[in-house]
C-alpha cells in the first residue's frame, strides 16, 4: 500500500511538473516552427478577405460533407463518437474540473458520475473500433505507422485506466489512480512530438485552407 | 539546363515548405478520408492512391529539416530520408494519379490542403529529374515555340481567316487600347476551332471592344503542370508583356480550367508583383454582359442537359454560379450533377494527366466517377467550359459507348444570340 501512495504521489508531484514542462515547451516551439516559416506575400487580387472564410472554416470541416458521410460513414461517426466521449470525460468529470480549477482558478458544473462511467464505455468501445478499422481498411493499413499504433495505444490507456478507477476494479486504489495520471502524462508529453499535435494545429490548418480558398471566392 | 539531381531535388522541396505546409503535416491524424475524395483512388481502389500519402517525400523534407523533433531524430539516426529510389517510385503517386483537382482540400477533417502540397512537391520533383516525358516535352515546347503543342500563330491566322469568312464579322489583332486581350488554348484551336467563332460573335454582338494578340495567344501553362516556377514565370510574362504592350485593361482566360488558375492566381506571384490589368475566364465575362443585358437570346435548348464544372474553374477560382446563370439563359431542361460546384468530381485528365500519355489508363479510370455521374442524372448532352475537360469527356463517353455530345458553353450560348442586336442604349436599359 505505502509503494502505491508513493507512486501515486511520484505522478501527482515531480512527473506531474515534467509533463506539463515538456508538454508546454514542446507544443511552443512545433506553434512557432508553423508561424517562422509564414507565407509569401500574395500578390493575386483576391475575390474575398481571408480571415472571415479561415475562421469559417474552423468551425465548419468539424462536420464532413454528405458524399463524404457516405463514402467514410465509418470514419465520420465513430470518429466523432470517441473524441466527443473523450472530451466529456475529459472536461465534464468532477475531479478533473478540480484539477483544472486548481491550476487555473476556472471551473464549471460536471455532469453526474454513472453518466462519465458510460460515456467512457462507449468512448473505449469506440477507439477498439477505430483499431480494428485501421488494422483491416486497405487504405488506413496503407498510411499507419508504428506512431498511430502508439499514439492509440496511450489514448486508449488514459481512458481505459480512467474507467478502472472510478470503478475501482483495480487494488490498490492509489496504484489505478497514479497509472491513469501517469498515462495522461505520457500523453501530454507525446503530444507536441506526434499526431496529437493536431489537437492545437487543426485550427490553424483550417484556418490556413479556408483562407486559401476563401480568398478566391470559395466557401471551404 | 543544369544538372538535375536530388541534391537539387531536395533543395527545391525545402523551398516550398511554409506555414501552411507546416501547419498541414502537423496536423495530419491519417484517418484516410482524403482517399475517398479522390477519383484514382475511388476507382482503382488501390490505398498507394491515397492523397496524403502522395505527400510523403514533402513531409519527410518537412520533418527531417523544419521540425525539432525531426533534427533530434537525425542525432539518433532515426530519420526517414527521402532517395532518388523514393522520388521514382512517387512519380507516378505525384503525376500520374493526381490532377490537383483539390476535393482532398475541401474533404479533409483537419484542413490539410493537399492540392496546394502536391503542387508544391512537384517543384522538388523537377528538380531530381522525375517528371514525366510527356509534360517536359510539353514545357519545352511552349518555352521554344510558346504552345506546349507547339501551335504557331500562322495555324492560328488560318485558323482567324476562316472564322471571319464564315462569319462575316473582322477578328481584331493586335489592336491598341483594347479593352480585352483574348487569350486561347492550343488545344481549343485545335480541337474546338469553334470557340474562336463564337467569341467573335458574341462579342460582336455586345459590342466588346477586343483584341488577340500576335505576341501571345497562348493562356495555358505547362510550368504549373509540371511544377517549374522558372518555366511557368516565363510563361506569365509573355502573357504580362503583351497585355502591357497593347494597354489593355482586361485579359480573358479561355474555356480551360489551368490556365486560368495560372494567370489568375498564381501568375502574380511567380513574376513576383500584381498586374496593371484585371483577369478573367471568359465564363465570367460572359455572365457579366448577361448581367448588364448585353446578350440577347433567343430560343432554348430542350433536350436533358447537364454541366461539368471544371476543378480549376469552380471549386480552385470560385466561378460556380456565373456557369449556370448562362445555361438558364439557353437551356430550359438543365438539370446539375449530384455532387457539382465546389464539390465536384474531376474529370480525370487535368494537371498534366493528360499530357503524360504513361497515365493513359488511369486518366480513364479516374474518368468512371464523372460517367457514373452523368448517368446518374440521365444527362443527354454535357456542357463544359474547359478543353481538357470536354476532350476528356468525349474520349471517356465514347470508350464507354455512351451517345452523348459535349459542348463548350460559349459555342452554346453564341448559337443562341439574336440575328440582329440592338445598340444597347440607356434608353434601352430603362424599358
Amino acid at each position: 500500500m505505502s509503494g502505491s501512495m508513493e507512486f501515486l504521489l511520484w505522478t501527482k508531484g515531480p512527473m506531474f511538473n515534467v509533463a506539463i514542462a515538456i508538454f508546454a515547451i514542446g507544443l511552443l516551439v512545433r506553434i512557432a516552427e508553423i508561424f517562422v516559416l509564414g507565407r509569401e506575400r500574395n500578390y493575386a487580387e483576391p475575390r474575398a478577405s481571408e480571415w472571415l472564410p479561415g475562421l469559417r472554416t474552423v468551425f465548419t470541416r468539424t462536420v464532413a460533407d454528405p458524399g463524404t458521410f457516405k463514402r467514410a460513414p465509418f470514419n465520420v461517426v465513430v470518429g466523432w463518437v470517441w473524441h466527443i466521449g473523450f472530451l466529456i470525460a475529459l472536461l465534464l468529470f468532477v475531479p478533473h474540473i478540480k484539477l483544472i480549477e486548481s491550476l487555473t482558478g476556472l471551473s464549471w458544473p460536471a455532469l453526474p458520475n454513472p453518466i462519465i462511467s458510460m460515456v467512457t464505455a462507449v468512448t473505449l468501445v469506440a477507439l477498439i473500433a477505430t483499431l480494428i478499422h485501421r488494422m483491416t481498411h486497405p487504405v488506413k493499413r496503407r498510411i499507419s505507422t508504428i506512431e498511430d499504433y502508439l499514439v492509440w495505444t496511450v489514448v486508449f490507456a488514459v481512458v481505459l485506466t480512467g474507467f478502472l478507477a472510478f470503478n475501482r476494479m483495480i487494488n490498490p486504489y492509489p496504484l489505478v489512480l497514479g497509472m491513469h495520471i501517469l498515462s495522461a502524462e505520457i500523453m501530454l508529453i507525446l503530444l507536441p512530438f506526434t499526431k496529437l499535435t493536431h489537437i492545437f494545429t487543426l485550427f490553424i490548418a483550417r484556418w490556413y485552407n479556408g483562407a486559401a480558398f476563401g480568398r478566391k471566392g470559395v466557401q471551404s | 539546363m543544369s544538372e538535375l539531381t536530388l541534391e537539387r531535388g531536395l533543395a527545391a522541396f525545402r523551398a516550398e515548405v511554409d506555414g501552411p505546409v507546416a501547419a498541414f503535416f502537423s496536423s495530419c491524424v491519417h484517418c484516410g478520408i482524403c482517399a475517398q475524395a479522390c477519383p484514382f483512388y475511388v476507382e482503382t481502389g488501390d490505398p498507394k492512391y491515397t492523397p496524403i500519402l502522395k505527400l510523403e517525400p514533402l513531409r519527410r523534407v518537412w520533418e527531417n529539416d523544419f521540425t525539432l523533433w525531426g533534427r533530434i531524430k537525425g542525432l539518433i539516426g532515426l530519420q526517414q530520408k527521402v532517395t532518388d529510389q523514393m522520388l521514382a517510385e512517387w512519380e507516378e503517386l505525384l503525376y500520374d494519379s493526381c490532377t490537383m483537382c483539390g476535393r482532398c482540400s475541401m474533404v479533409c477533417p483537419v484542413g490539410n490542403d493537399l492540392a496546394l502540397m502536391i503542387r508544391k512537391s512537384r517543384e522538388g520533383m523537377v528538380q531530381s529529374g522525375h517528371a514525366p516525358e510527356g509534360l517536359i516535352a510539353a514545357s519545352v515546347r511552349a518555352i521554344q515555340t510558346g504552345s506546349p503543342m507547339g501551335l504557331q500563330w500562322k495555324t492560328l491566322a488560318v485558323q482567324i481567316k476562316h472564322v471571319e469568312d464564315s462569319s462575316g464579322l473582322a477578328i481584331p489583332v493586335d489592336k491598341d487600347g483594347a479593352e480585352y486581350l483574348v487569350l486561347l488554348s492550343s488545344m481549343e484551336v485545335i480541337n474546338f476551332p469553334e470557340y474562336l467563332e463564337a467569341i467573335t460573335r458574341i462579342f460582336a454582338h455586345a459590342g466588346v471592344s477586343w483584341t488577340l494578340s500576335t505576341d501571345c495567344f497562348e493562356a495555358t501553362n505547362a510550368g504549373i503542370q509540371i511544377g517549374n516556377k522558372d518555366v511557368a514565370a516565363e510563361l506569365v510574362e509573355r502573357v504580362v508583356a503583351a497585355a502591357e504592350k497593347l494597354r489593355v485593361s482586361k485579359v480573358i482566360s479561355p474555356e480551360c480550367g489551368h490556365a486560368f488558375t495560372a494567370i489568375r492566381w498564381e501568375g502574380p506571384n511567380l513574376i513576383g508583383r500584381s498586374y496593371p490589368f484585371k483577369v478573367f475566364h471568359i465564363i465570367e465575362v460572359l455572365d457579366e454582359l448577361r448581367a448588364a443585358g448585353r446578350i440577347q437570346t433567343e430560343g432554348m435548348e430542350t433536350d436533358r442537359l447537364s454541366m461539368h464544372d471544371p476543378c480549376n474553374l469552380a471549386r480552385k477560382s470560385g466561378v460556380i454560379q456565373q456557369q449556370r446563370n448562362l445555361m438558364n439563359l439557353v437551356a430550359e431542361n438543365f438539370v446539375d450533377l449530384k455532387e457539382h460546384g465546389k464539390l465536384q468530381w474531376c474529370c480525370g485528365a487535368g494537371g498534366g494527366v493528360s499530357s503524360n500519355e504513361r497515365a493513359e489508363p488511369l486518366k480513364m479510370a479516374a474518368f468512371k466517377h464523372k460517367k457514373a455521374q452523368i448517368e446518374e442524372v440521365n444527362a443527354e448532352r454535357m456542357v463544359t467550359m474547359c478543353a481538357t475537360c470536354r476532350t476528356q469527356l468525349e474520349e471517356g463517353l465514347e470508350e464507354f459507348n455512351m451517345d452523348i455530345p459535349v459542348v463548350g458553353l460559349t459555342e452554346m450560348i453564341a448559337e443562341h444570340l439574336v440575328e440582329k442586336p440592338r445598340p444597347a442604349s440607356p434608353a434601352d436599359a430603362q424599358a
